[in-house]
């Protein structure tokens, strides 16, 4: 009877937990790339460049700086697929999404910002990613990665 | 949003501040803050990070602290007289487990 908690315990919960957070962060991931694909088509002509130098035709009435942010994570089946890639090497495709949604989601909650507060174009985007160390692990292990997206919003009259 | 402060001044990362001139420099100035996660939202980051996506308790908690390292180097701008910092830069460290340190820099300028 112990022999088979022991089981139970040592490889069916890891094993459920592979389970869950493969189906459920799936689930999610793909929920999330939907939203920021309507997001991105509902802001498309808003105008986001990455240079500093605004055209000449655009006559400035006010600027602000405006940024967005986000916090992502891998889950637990995506980290364990990565480890195993650790091993021998070459292209992680389990952190690729992971990191692609995130610039995007930051970059549309900086333009979202923007557009709330009137501004009509962002200019200089500057996009800065940084890890975020685990207190666990002895600050070795990832907590999360934040992206950062930030700019210069301004408004023009008569373009 | 990091972005946004209760002083009346002007923010900018391009050199420049479009459609105003500058009339004075003051030079680089900064802020910073070094914040650490508490133990609440570590165990609910724990939880979300079985099945990945945003941590937004982190999120929040380092938009609080950028806000604050923003707000540090607008004070110092205003010491000096500017009305405006330019070419303003955001800088992201982990100094120590469990905690980050946030950091903005800019060009304390004043415009005409």
């Amino acid at each position: 009877m112990t022999a088979y908690f022991d089981v139970i315990v040592n490889f069916g919960l890891p094993l459920m937990l592979l389970i869950v957070a493969y189906s459920v962060g799936t689930y999610l991931e793909r929920k999330h790339f939907e939203d920021i694909r309507a997001r991105e088509a509902r802001l498309q002509g808003f105008p986001v460049i990455s240079f500093g130098t605004v055209p000449a035709d655009w006559k400035i009435t006010s600027t602000e700086l405006v940024a967005g942010s986000v916090v992502v994570s891998l889950d637990y089946f995506k980290r364990i697929i990565a480890s195993l890639r650790g091993l021998i090497g070459g292209r992680i495709k389990t952190y690729e999404p992971l990191l692609d949604r995130a610039r995007r989601e930051a970059l549309l909650r900086m333009i979202e910002d923007a557009k709330g507060r009137g501004y009509d174009a962002v200019v200089n985007v500057r996009l800065e990613t940084s890890r975020l160390a685990s207190a666990r692990r002895n600050g070795k292990g990832t907590a999360g990665v934040e992206m950062l997206a930030f700019g210069t919003a301004v408004s023009f009259a008569g373009r | 949003m990091a972005a946004q402060s209760k002083y009346p001044i002007v923010l900018s990362n391009i050199e420049s501040v479009p459609g105003r001139e500058i009339v004075e420099f003051y030079g680089v100035v900064t802020g910073n803050t070094v914040r650490a996660k508490h133990v609440g939202r570590d165990i609910m980051a724990g939880l979300k990070n079985i099945v990945g996506g945003e941590l937004a308790g982190y999120t929040e908690l380092l938009q609080e602290s950028r806000q604050e390292a923003t707000e540090r180097m607008i004070e110092q701008a205003q010491s000096m007289g500017a009305n405006a910092v330019i070419n303003v830069r955001y800088a992201t460290s982990s100094v120590a487990q469990g905690a980050a340190e946030l950091f903005a820099y800019g060009t304390a300028v004043r415009l005409a």
